[in-house]
């Protein structure tokens, strides 16, 4: 890359896009003239990936800085959008307004509680960790705190909360890859990982940065074009968002006349798994306060304490650039969150409204099983009816879907062209990759730079630093490839997951790092150690059949964790002697933006 | 008070203030939920439903930008921000 290319950014990504926009009508043009929707998928996923594989090219680097921090020169806009393709999942994508369909109110927690979350990262972490200098988190609890367990256990929650994350990624880049080029899932699951490992192997997180980019317009483009487009054809309104009440409300409506009939536990057992019906109001709160604030709040202080989020703020070229960039991340991801439930409703509304073309309750079985989309979706198992009551017509309790047919199936049941299926194929594809691409490479920096570098070998060389970072960044994409290909578990949960992992293990000791000069060694000892172990502790328990307390779930544990932590830190700080003078000087630097980073250019 | 010691002080206030609204939009309001729901928000969505879909959401986003513009007049005030090319 020349020395200009920073300046040059605007003009490049807007070449990009331009060219993106391009392929996408040449592909409607193919579709016309009689390009199989199949030949399209496949054109969609492999196009895209490639352009990403010749950026992680074109970003290759030999240098340590680039390397781990993409040379900190990323404008705040451009580090906005990176942090958007790295946040934004495959499981927000494809799963995200399946459960807001599916769980009303009660789901929409996790909207709040992922965009809430930056909020916190913004006031009280991003630029006092970029002030701080570091290349990867553990790299600030280890300085900050002093000695190698302190660095080593924050290697440990990282690896635990973040390999939890990667797999879920990994097996939603397998899923995308296998459906769009017709390969079974266990061998699209490493189709998918070399794609990914494309992107950082070379560049680290400078090649990661710059897909990031691309990746984030593919994907949001693929996102917003079919909702606006639906919400057009539907004649629902030219601007969803603001303009979905009567649709809302007539949901509410159906809801009512419909009724919620709950349906006996023999007949859902001949529901295929995985595929749930419409059980939930759309727009009542149909959860406790509790149960969605403690949700929220999980998911909050996960946002804040995730890796791969924070080392996205080291790259910024100063501590003010960092707190902007804080916003422009949010701004971004606000584009794709805020339009998840317009698409649940439109999902909903066309599929259950009798008055609309494409309504399927209270038409006859038989008439709805002969429709094509009906068909190609049963097939691919995200679709089921069954005549329970054995009326002959199809009932709202009588209809299951897949969360990810919301996304995947919509476009289609809308009639819009096949074109759109492949476009958001590659979207998914994209925010698959992204999160992936972040998460391997924090892992895979976080035990070069700080179990490696700062701990076995403090003389090796950057070069053969660089070399044992890319060796692990392989062998643990290939590890989240082996156990994706085992499908453990279903993708948002361990995605919430890692968010509790994260919370009970990180969140206090970095926060109190920052905030609190009195926490010392001993205490982030305790923090980290007891905060993890309670955290897990309390899924295991829960998971085998416990109880649980305060209504703390296995999707909230983090709350128990972090709880755990803080209490732990404070007591465990208090009863050892206070940090330093040496530290305590280090904090206050810390805390005013100016003037020289802590660790220095190259450490 | 040494200029350091005051800039701290300015820093924390602005960040109790920053916390105290991401308090009430993402947690306060929703201790409320079911009873909000019943008036009209913005667009005729339900209000509880249109915080959560947008409102809390965007709050956030102007929120942080808001943050930043405060944090960084604290930071020029006592002469502690970053140079330009920096």
């Amino acid at each position: 890359m020349k020395g200009n290319f920073i300046d040059n950014l605007p003009k490049v990504y807007g070449i990009y896009t331009g060219g993106f926009v391009g392929f996408i009508i040449l592909m409607a043009i193919g579709e016309q003239m009689g390009m199989s929707s199949k030949a399209i998928g496949i054109c969609f996923v492999a196009f895209t990936v490639f352009i990403y594989a010749i950026i992680g090219y074109l970003s290759r680097t030999a240098q340590a800085d680039a390397y781990y921090v993409a040379g900190r020169q990323v404008p705040t806009v451009f580090n906005g959008m990176a942090t958007a393709a790295d946040w934004m999942s495959g499981a927000s994508f494809v799963a995200m307004a399946g459960g807001i369909y599916f769980k009303g109110y009660g789901y929409m927690a996790l909207l709040v509680g992922w965009t809430g979350g930056y909020v916190l990262v913004a006031t009280l972490l991003a630029p006092y960790l970029r002030k701080f200098g570091c290349y990867t988190v553990p790299d600030f609890i280890g300085t900050r705190y002093g000695g190698n367990l302190t660095r080593f256990l924050a290697v440990v929650v990282l690896t635990v909360a973040s390999f939890t994350y990667v797999t879920a990624q990994i097996n939603a880049t397998g899923t995308i890859a296998s459906v769009a080029l017709d390969i079974p899932f266990q061998y699209a699951v490493y189709v998918g990982l070399v794609s990914i490992l494309l992107c950082s192997m070379l560049g680290g997180m400078r090649g990661v940065t710059w897909t990031q980019v691309a990746q984030y317009i593919v994907l949001i483009i693929a996102y917003l074009l079919p909702v606006f487009w639906i919400s057009n054809k539907m004649g629902a309104g030219f601007f969803p968002h603001f303009m979905l009440a009567d649709e809302v409300a007539r949901i509410g409506e159906l809801e009512q006349q419909f009724g919620f009939v709950k349906n006996a536990a023999a007949d859902l057992k001949s529901v295929p798994k995985g595929l749930a019906g419409i059980t939930k109001a759309h727009s009542a709160v149909n959860a406790t306060p509790w149960a969605f604030i403690s949700l929220a709040l999980a998911m909050m202080m996960g946002t804040a304490s995730l890796p791969h989020v924070m080392m996205r703020y080291f790259t910024t070229p100063s501590v003010k650039a960092a707190r902007k960039s804080v916003g422009w991340s949010l701004f971004f991801i606000f584009l794709l969150y805020s339009s998840a439930p317009m698409l649940a409703t439109l999902s909903k509304l066309s599929l259950i409204d009798p008055s609309l073309p494409t309504g399927i309750i209270g038409k006859s079985i038989a008439e709805v099983q002969s429709i094509d989309w009906y068909q190609n979706w049963n097939q691919a198992n995200l679709m089921f009816v069954s005549d329970f009551n054995g009326n002959g017509t199809l009932e709202l309790n009588e209809f299951f879907m897949g969360g990810k047919a919301v996304v995947l199936a919509t476009p289609e049941i809308a009639g819009l062209p096949y074109v759109i299926s492949g476009l958001v194929a590659a979207g998914g594809m994209a925010a698959a990759m992204s999160t992936a691409d972040g998460l391997i490479l924090a892992i895979a920096n976080a035990i070069s730079h700080d179990v490696y570098y700062k701990i076995i070998d403090p003389k090796a060389e950057t070069a053969k630093r660089l070399v044992v970072a890319r060796v692990l960044l392989v062998v643990i994409g290939f590890a989240g490839a082996t156990i994706a290909a085992m499908e453990i578990q279903g993708i948002l949960g361990s995605v919430i997951w890692a968010f509790d992992f994260a919370m009970s293990g990180l969140f206090f000791p970095l926060v109190l790092g920052v905030w609190w000069k009195r926490a010392n060694k001993e205490g982030a000892v305790a923090g980290m150690g007891l905060g993890l172990l309670s955290g897990l502790g309390y899924l295991i328990w829960v998971r085998n059949g416990g109880s649980g307390f305060l209504g703390i779930t296995q999707l909230t544990f983090g709350i128990f964790g972090s709880a755990v932590s803080l209490v732990s830190m404070v007591v465990v700080s208090l009863m050892t002697s206070a940090p330093s003078a040496a530290t305590q000087k280090m904090v206050d630097e810390v805390r005013v933006p100016s003037g020289k980073s802590i660790l220095g250019k190259q450490h | 008070m040494s200029k350091q010691e005051q800039h701290w002080e300015k820093t924390r206030g602005l960040l109790f203030m920053t916390l105290a609204i991401w308090f009430v939009f993402s947690i306060g309001i929703f201790l409320f939920g079911a009873e909000m729901n019943t008036s009209t928000g913005p667009f005729g969505y339900p209000l509880t439903y249109w915080f959560t879909c947008q409102g809390s959401l965007g709050i956030f986003v102007i929120l942080i930008f808001w943050f930043a513009n405060r944090q960084e007049k604290i930071d020029e005030e006592f002469g502690f921000s970053e140079r330009e090319d920096d």
